[in-house]
């Protein structure tokens, strides 16, 4: 059996503990906010928070999570300035890759307050957008790294 | 769950409408307007455009998908506005696939203009009734009654309803004829045009509530990971599975008949692996040991292949536009230009991969799934179960990207074939991995282009020939000429040269073939957009002016058209002014005057016209000692005639510019043996944050003209940019894709 905190709720898991962590969440815990986009770490599209830091929950199996403190899209109380930003500067198309964008940034502003452009390419070069919405995503963040200052 | 939730909210409407609120439908539309795409036949739904309820909640029906261009929104956003309604009062009820609301494939950049003129009407429609029910009420004329955003006004006596209150009023009253009704002057429009909304879907995206396809569930399903044929068309010889069956999890292996060409939507084939969940059905698949037998497609080795395409590009094709005689031309002697250009097969890798959850149950099929076309769904499962297209019912759902991939619903065929083997709902979830190699591939091609330049430096006679592997060997096997994609950019050059002819040569297909996010405009654009940049610099003239100069007068170009695209003929004419136009704006915001002539930074323009859409496109590149792109500025014009929300119209071309930065730089899909090389975003890379163009400034005109298209023409004129860009950095002319084969250093 293990046990994990997500958003702050305690869970049980007794199936394989290999699985990776956006299997258990997507299916098993049915919470959906995370992505499936590549299933080993090159897209960011299941980008979570452990601890704060941001992890890709596609390539974390269940065994290695432990006692630490799992963050989803849904442990994001809306609407966070990140998620107030992307909301006035329009950013999404499809809107998919997006949950994964929101918590990379949130982790970014989280240690830097105020980003460089270079800054910003370096957290989010990690997350690909297939729309392209990646000039959207620089000024809005940049905008709520402001709006928390 | 939030299937569950969709479910009751539908169930809700229905009690809504019992009771008795206001409905315009179908039968209400007049019928001149279904006589082009809609079955006259089809059954009458009273729910089928929009109902107001007596609370003055709006609900309007969105019949195209949201794959991230903005359909869902801007269709019903045209239907607010001529109903003057209030937006944040209106909420959208996504469409099954039905052929009562016409044609429902959201591809061709063509939502809004196939369904802007429908759009409107179905809103002036319901304007009008409640326009009358108020008159009725307060016993005056129509004609003195007004609307303001969800009321009906009186100004004489200031008397006012909401459309709340005459709902059950105006349901009672006839439709309007069509002659009958008085759609809003472009002024009086509130919504379309204006920078006042954003996607209907914005909130739930950001905060991860929107339902993708990837999403969607239906209760007692299990998950199906399925490993198809390596190469197209292998059979299954044997297999085992007993290694699979260990893994826990998984509940049992299923097999699905290998596909017989034609290929249409239906599945490849291959070994399913029914699991409790999606990972227990990757691992699970991992173990499986397969047999395959061999294909006429195991030959399929794209080294080769290329030198066929470039081979037959260089002999006499089918003919498919011809003006004067550039033979004649040509044999004149003096100066003649010759030019090959190649580009790959491209993967679309939609960042949601193909998915679906369908139950056979009782002869009918229920499907939820991202999809462009939810009747191709129904036709395409109809078919792969012998069952009849309307016991088939399609649910869309938000898709995570589609580019095209998402028309073709192959992998809701295999949901169903597999739910109807078990008895019991399934979730067919492709990986990266799949995707990659079993798409509907963007094709291979190679074209030649030859000119003969006269004494002022301008082309007296151009010749131009495209081959690839057609996308209607997908739908014939036998099909090697691809007649229906010439108006793609090839018969249709809007120079102004006396003598020109354009060819197709024939290509065999050993990949499923497929329309990707502009089709062949990319390869179109990319090759004669690049040898006008190369005449240009033979010419030593400016390469802006030069693209002027060809493209010659403002004008109407003579094009021939076939019977179905009359419609184009006069409502979307091929007119140079607006070619001309955009061109002049792009290289006026870009400052290309006055553009550093300095080495390894450059810029590159190009301009074409697709979807009927005008777009200019400057491109500046830097190029740094080590060789590597970078992309400071972008700079496009469009000319999408009428717009319905300029801000999506923006990040459509912003994300454009980032698609043809993908395809340019690395897009490559290769084949061995008839097995795809690659495979996820190592070896098929996507243009990330810190490679993408730095700024990307779109430029609207402002245009009363017939809505165009704006999904896809940002694609084509972006490649041939950037690689005249990178022409004028370093002198380096690059005539194949992706840029990753050449060295800049």
């Amino acid at each position: 059996m293990i046990r994990l905190k997500i958003n702050g709720k305690e869970k049980n898991f007794d199936g394989d503990p290999e699985m990776p962590l956006l299997w258990f969440l997507r299916d098993v815990a049915g919470m959906t906010g995370t992505k499936f986009g590549c299933g080993v770490s090159l897209c960011g599209a299941c980008t979570v928070h452990r601890n704060g830091q941001p992890i890709r929950s596609c390539s974390t199996p269940m065994k290695e999570i432990g006692d630490s403190e799992i963050t989803t899209i849904e442990g994001i109380a809306p609407m966070h300035p990140v998620q107030k930003a992307w909301m006035e500067a329009r950013v999404p198309q499809c809107g998919y890759c997006q949950t994964g964008q929101i918590m990379t940034a949130i982790a970014l502003l989280k240690e830097n307050k105020n980003p460089s452009d270079q800054d910003i390419d370096t957290a989010m070069s990690g997350n690909i957008c297939r729309c392209g919405t990646y000039q959207r995503i620089r000024a809005a963040i940049h905008q709520a790294a402001k709006e928390t200052a | 769950m939030k299937l569950i939730e969709n479910v009751s909210r539908r169930g809700f409407l229905q009690g809504v409408l019992a009771s008795g609120v206001f409905v315009l439908s179908a039968r209400f539309v007049p019928e001149p307007l279904w006589a082009a795409e809609g079955d006259k036949a089809a059954a009458l739904d009273p729910n089928m455009w929009l109902s107001i309820a007596s609370d003055g909640t709006v609900t309007i029906i969105a019949h195209r998908s949201e794959m991230g261009c903005g359909s869902r929104t801007a269709l019903p956003l045209i239907v607010t506005d001529e109903l003057d309604a209030d937006w944040s009062k209106v909420r959208l009820d996504q469409a099954v696939g039905d052929p009562k609301y016409g044609d429902q494939d959201t591809d061709g950049s063509h939502s809004v203009r196939s369904s802007f003129d429908l759009m409107r009407q179905v809103g002036a429609s319901a304007r009008s009734m409640l326009v009358s029910a108020a008159a009725t009420q307060w016993s005056v004329s129509p004609k003195d009654c007004s609307t303001e955003p969800h009321f009906v006004v009186h100004k004489a006596s200031g008397r006012k309803a909401g459309y709340g209150e005459l709902a059950a009023a105006a349901a009672k009253l006839p439709v309007p004829p069509k002659e009958d009704l008085v759609l809003k002057s472009r002024s009086e429009w509130r919504y379309i045009g204006k920078e006042t909304t954003s996607l209907f879907d914005l909130p739930d995206i950001v905060t991860g509530k929107a339902v993708f396809g990837m999403d969607a569930t239906m209760p007692g399903m299990v998950y199906a990971s399925i490993e198809h044929p390596p190469v197209l068309g292998q059979k299954i010889k044997s297999y085992d599975d007993k290694a699979t069956l260990q893994v826990a999890g998984v509940q049992k292996t299923l097999t699905i008949d290998t596909v017989k060409p034609p290929h249409l939507f239906q599945p490849l084939g291959g070994v399913a692996v029914i699991a409790d969940n999606t990972w227990a059905a990757f691992q699970g698949r991992k173990k499986l040991k397969i047999d395959w037998d061999t294909s006429s497609h195991s030959t399929y080795n794209s080294a080769e292949f290329r030198k066929t395409l470039e081979s037959t590009s260089r002999q006499a094709g089918k003919v498919v536009r011809n003006v004067g005689n550039v033979d004649a031309e040509f044999a004149k002697g003096g100066k003649i230009v010759e030019a090959e250009y190649y580009t790959p097969h491209l993967a679309h890798a939609s960042m949601e991969p193909p998915v679906a959850v369908a139950e056979y149950r009782d002869g009918k099929v229920v499907a939820w799934a991202p999809t462009q076309n939810p009747q191709a769904v129904q036709d395409t499962v109809a078919t792969a179960l012998g069952i009849k297209k309307e016991d088939v019912t399609c649910h869309v759902t938000l898709l995570g990207g589609g580019f095209g991939r998402k028309s073709k619903p192959d992998q809701v065929a295999e949901a169903a074939i597999l739910s109807k083997q078990l008895g019991k709902p399934v979730k067919v979830v492709w990986t990266r991995e799949d995707d990659i190699r079993f798409d509907f591939f963007h094709s291979v091609a190679a074209m030649y282009l030859k000119a003969s330049i006269g004494p002022d430096g301008k082309p007296t006679a151009w010749l131009q020939r495209t081959v690839y592997p057609p996308i209607n060997s997908t739908f014939d096997a036998s099909s090697k000429y691809a007649d229906d994609e010439m108006g793609l950019g090839w018969n249709n050059l809007p120079f102004d040269i006396p003598n020109h002819r354009a060819e197709n040569g024939p290509a065999d297909y050993h990949v499923r073939i497929g329309w990707l996010r502009s089709v062949a405009n990319i390869y179109h654009a990319f090759a004669i957009h690049s040898f006008i940049d190369e005449l240009a610099a033979l010419a030593k003239k400016d390469p802006a002016q030069y693209l002027l100069d060809v493209i010659g007068p403002s004008r109407i170009v003579n094009l021939d058209y076939k019977e179905d695209e009359a419609e184009d003929k006069l409502k979307y004419p091929l007119d140079t002014a607006r070619l001309r136009r955009v061109i002049d704006i792009a290289v006026e915001k870009s400052g290309w005057a006055k553009r550093p002539k300095v080495k390894g930074r450059g810029m590159g323009i190009a301009a074409h016209r697709s979807f009927l859409t005008y777009v200019a496109t400057v491109v500046e590149v830097e190029v740094d000692n080590r060789g590597q792109i970078h992309i400071p500025n972008v700079w496009t014009a469009v000319d999408a005639g009428t717009v319905v929300s300029p801000d999506n119209v923006r990040n459509q071309f912003e994300g454009a510019a980032v698609f043809g930065t993908s395809l340019a730089l690395y897009g490559e899909i290769t084949a061995t043996n008839g097995i795809i090389d690659q495979s996820n975003f190592n070896n098929f890379q996507l243009a990330r944050m810190n490679h993408a163009p730095r700024k990307t400034e779109v430029h609207i005109v402002e245009s009363d003209a017939p809505p165009a298209g704006v999904g896809e023409p940002g694609v084509p004129p972006f490649a041939p940019a950037l690689c005249n860009a990178l022409f004028a950095a370093t002198g380096k002319r690059v005539r194949e894709l992706p840029l990753s084969k050449t060295k800049f250093a």
